[in-house]
């Protein structure tokens, strides 16, 4: 019995030709199989209902059975290979696939920053030259700037508005989803949401809501869009904070939850104001919190694109650093330049990426 | 789970209430503005601001008089008796309770109006209509005159839609849940390296890496694919998710693993039938997200899908109709609302989840 076991455990150890076999075979299957689907997709003329269902199914159970396979291999591994194979099965794909689509192109963006249009000659740092003196692109780093002082401050300040108020009113639940609608709609449809509160026509009909507003008042009704820059950016920035407030809001409200009742009862049995109980009790102690959605909202504002996209295509001086971007390498064909600008983002971001590490290291998760 | 502890009643409640409402009005306008503009006719979208829906006091023509023909135009015309400059009676004259205007200066007849309750209420459906199929419709312009249009087709947009969103949004989750898994229970070389490596993207601007992959999808033949809007989307998406499914499946108890490791269940086994199932609360919250980022997105698919009418997600359809005709307010609105409908459906559809997830995974703090 005994003897029998241990032979058992021995012939397990071994790799026989039939798993290195497996283990060839079963990735190269994978990659096959998709492969045909795919072309399959790229060739057909399916009508676009079925089309798309066809789509979800494949996207669906083709991520289920690449794991699958894979792990069905690895699990006629003997044990302690199995063991060592195994996470990285799991980890694998995830790596792969941030190494070849963000990891890998940031280098080789950094690297084509130093090239000149159609990357075929290094120019040195000529491109970074250019854009800290080229008038438009200076306009779009300030604009930049801009939006992410200005729109980040008010989101987090509105958030934490919103969230403590709720927290107090008798209609919490419908504030919040009110406040956090704005989330679940595209920036693109935000977009003709608000070139119509910004609509401008001569005479004195408007039918855009602020010029309506500004007639009421007795003043001029007025091009917001195009009129007085660099205000123009301001009324693009209101329409990011309208939307990202809610994001906001809901996580300040969660952690604000999280407070102890007994610790704000205690500040007020010693007499504390509410104002007070707040800036003293509250922001300390939510400050984590407080950074994160900063975080969050600072890098999602430096890549701000579609806003300034659709409300002026980056006309009247609106441009930012995105859109710039997208000019220089779809107008202009000049890869050198888009590289560069993509750069100068990573880089405003490197502070934030340090100050979040440290955060995390602090709080134990490395 | 912590239990939901009402608050108590506090001071300064009335005063809450009311500027939290004002913030509440505020933010709702914009949407109602939508709304109600995708349900009225082009004419009426373009003459009238969409709050005359709203029942106001507004000028009604309650008679008309007719002038003589010969009247002079440049001296001051008599109107029952009393005598205005022509300047004011095309603005519009007060007398008493009435308006005096012209209503037709040439034919010289002018309009008695009086203050009266009344909104405007003309709505339609075809707005809609005619962005949501692809034939030709008519649409009576404010001068009267028809014209035809054709539809956009949004209809075939949506599915486009539907095939690169759902799949962008179950892929990362998936390929980020083995991951975190592997980060927060495996024993593994290289575990910590990739881990922070993993962190550190999560801030990186998508924009620097879309110049190589853009070459790499036109040397593959990716460009204006599922397949490859699908591998974008999830790459994009996938620090983020990671990190988030870490924090969550970390928290998890260890005995648990321990005991179904004891029973001799495979990494597998226990990542699919415990992990996976503990996991709901937090693995909706992160759906959510990534389902709205992707349905909403703009950049990712106007550089790897293109606007071929095969291809193209709703979006881009929206956005070209604000390219192409920038003041059709009644396609723009019905265009948009429809775009809104999906992401609004289900995000309130999983709010629960929501907040709930949102609680056990990043607000750790």
């Amino acid at each position: 019995m005994d003897a029998g076991n241990e032979i058992n455990v021995r012939g397990k150890q071994r790799f026989t030709p039939r798993l290195i076999l497996l283990s060839i075979l079963v990735p190269l299957l994978n990659l096959g199989v998709h492969t045909l689907i795919f072309l399959f997709f790229r060739e057909s003329g399916l009508p676009p209902m079925f089309n798309a269902l066809l789509a979800v199914i494949w996207g669906i159970f083709g991520i289920y059975s690449i794991y699958f396979t894979l792990n069905w291999v690895v699990e006629q591994y003997p044990d302690k290979w199995k063991e060592r194979v195994t996470p990285y099965v799991f980890v694998g794909p995830a790596v792969l696939l941030l190494g070849w689509l963000l990891f890998l192109p940031t280098l080789r963006t950094l690297y084509l920053s130093f090239f000149n249009a159609d990357s075929t000659k290094f120019v040195g740092l000529a491109n970074f030259g250019a854009v800290f003196t080229d008038r438009l692109l200076l306009t779009a780093l300030r604009n930049n700037l801009m939006w992410v002082v200005i729109g980040t401050l008010a989101c987090v300040i509105l958030g934490l508005l919103v969230a403590v108020l709720a927290d107090r009113s008798s209609f919490e639940r419908l504030a919040k989803a009110i406040v956090f609608m704005p989330m679940a709609i595209s920036f693109v449809a935000a977009g003709v949401i608000w070139k119509f509160i910004y609509y401008y026509q001569p005479g004195d009909e408007q039918i855009g809501l602020l010029n309506a507003i500004i007639i009421q008042l007795g003043f001029q009704p007025q091009g917001w869009l195009s009129m007085v820059q660099p205000w123009n950016n301001l009324f693009l920035i209101v329409i990011l904070v309208w939307m990202q407030t809610g994001f906001a809001m809901v996580i300040f409200s969660a952690a604000i939850k999280g407070i102890p009742e007994d610790m704000l009862e205690a500040a007020r049995m010693d007499g504390a104001g509410e104002i007070r109980i707040f800036f003293k009790i509250m922001l300390p102690v939510i400050s984590g919190t407080v950074l994160a959605v900063t975080t969050t909202i600072i890098v999602f504002t430096l890549k701000i694109f579609d806003v300034v996209m659709i409300m002026t295509g980056g006309q009247y001086g609106t441009e930012v650093v995105a859109t710039e971007f997208y000019r220089q390498l779809f107008m202009y064909q000049n890869a050198g330049y888009g590289s560069t600008l993509a750069i100068v983002l990573l880089i405003a971001v490197i502070p934030v990426i340090i100050l979040n590490v440290r955060q995390l290291q602090k709080g134990g998760n490395l | 789970m912590r239990k939901k502890v009402k608050a108590p009643r506090r001071k300064g409640h009335w005063l809450v209430n009311l500027i939290l409402g004002i913030i509440c009005v505020v933010w709702f306008i914009p949407t109602l503005g939508l709304l109600i503009s995708s349900v009225r006719p082009a004419a009426d979208i373009l003459q009238t601001g969409w709050w005359t829906v709203i029942p106001h006091r507004q000028w009604e023509t309650v008679s008309q008089i007719k002038l003589d023909r010969d009247t002079d135009l440049r001296k001051p015309i008599e109107v029952n008796g009393q005598s205005f400059p022509d300047d004011q009676l095309k603005a519009g004259v007060e007398v008493g309770d009435q308006r005096l205007i012209w209503e037709n200066r040439r034919a010289r007849t002018v309009d008695v109006q009086e203050k009266k309750w009344g909104s405007s209420t003309n709505f339609t459906l075809q707005n809609y209509e005619t962005v949501l199929g692809g034939k030709e419709y008519k649409i009576t312009q404010p001068d009267g005159t028809v014209q035809t249009e054709q539809g956009s087709g949004m209809g075939r947009s949506f599915w486009n839609t539907i095939a690169v969103v759902v799949p962008s949004t179950v892929i990362p989750i998936f390929i980020a849940s083995f991951a975190a898994y592997a980060f927060a229970w495996l024993k593994f070389k290289g575990r910590k390296a990739f881990f922070i490596v993993v962190i550190a993207l999560l801030v990186v601007p998508l924009q620097v890496a879309l110049i190589p992959i853009l070459r790499d999808y036109t040397a593959l033949g990716l460009n204006g694919t599922y397949f490859g809007i699908w591998m974008a989307h999830t790459a994009f998406g996938l620090p983020l998710i990671t990190y988030f499914m870490y924090n969550s499946i970390s928290q998890l108890p260890k005995d648990l693993f321990e005991s179904a490791f004891m029973d001799g269940a495979s990494n597998f086994t226990i990542f699919s039938k415990l992990i996976l199932p503990l996991s709901v609360p937090a693995l909706a919250s992160i759906c959510i997200f990534q389902f709205l980022w992707v349905w909403n997105d703009y950049l990712v698919s106007l550089i790897f899908l293109g606007s071929q009418p095969e291809v193209q997600v709703l979006s881009m359809s929206i956005a070209n109709l604000v390219g192409s005709r920038g003041s059709d307010w009644h396609l723009l609105t019905a265009a948009a609302f429809v775009s809104m409908l999906t992401p609004l459906a289900v995000f309130f559809a999983l709010q629960k989840y929501f907040v709930r997830g949102l609680l056990g995974g990043s607000v750790k703090g």
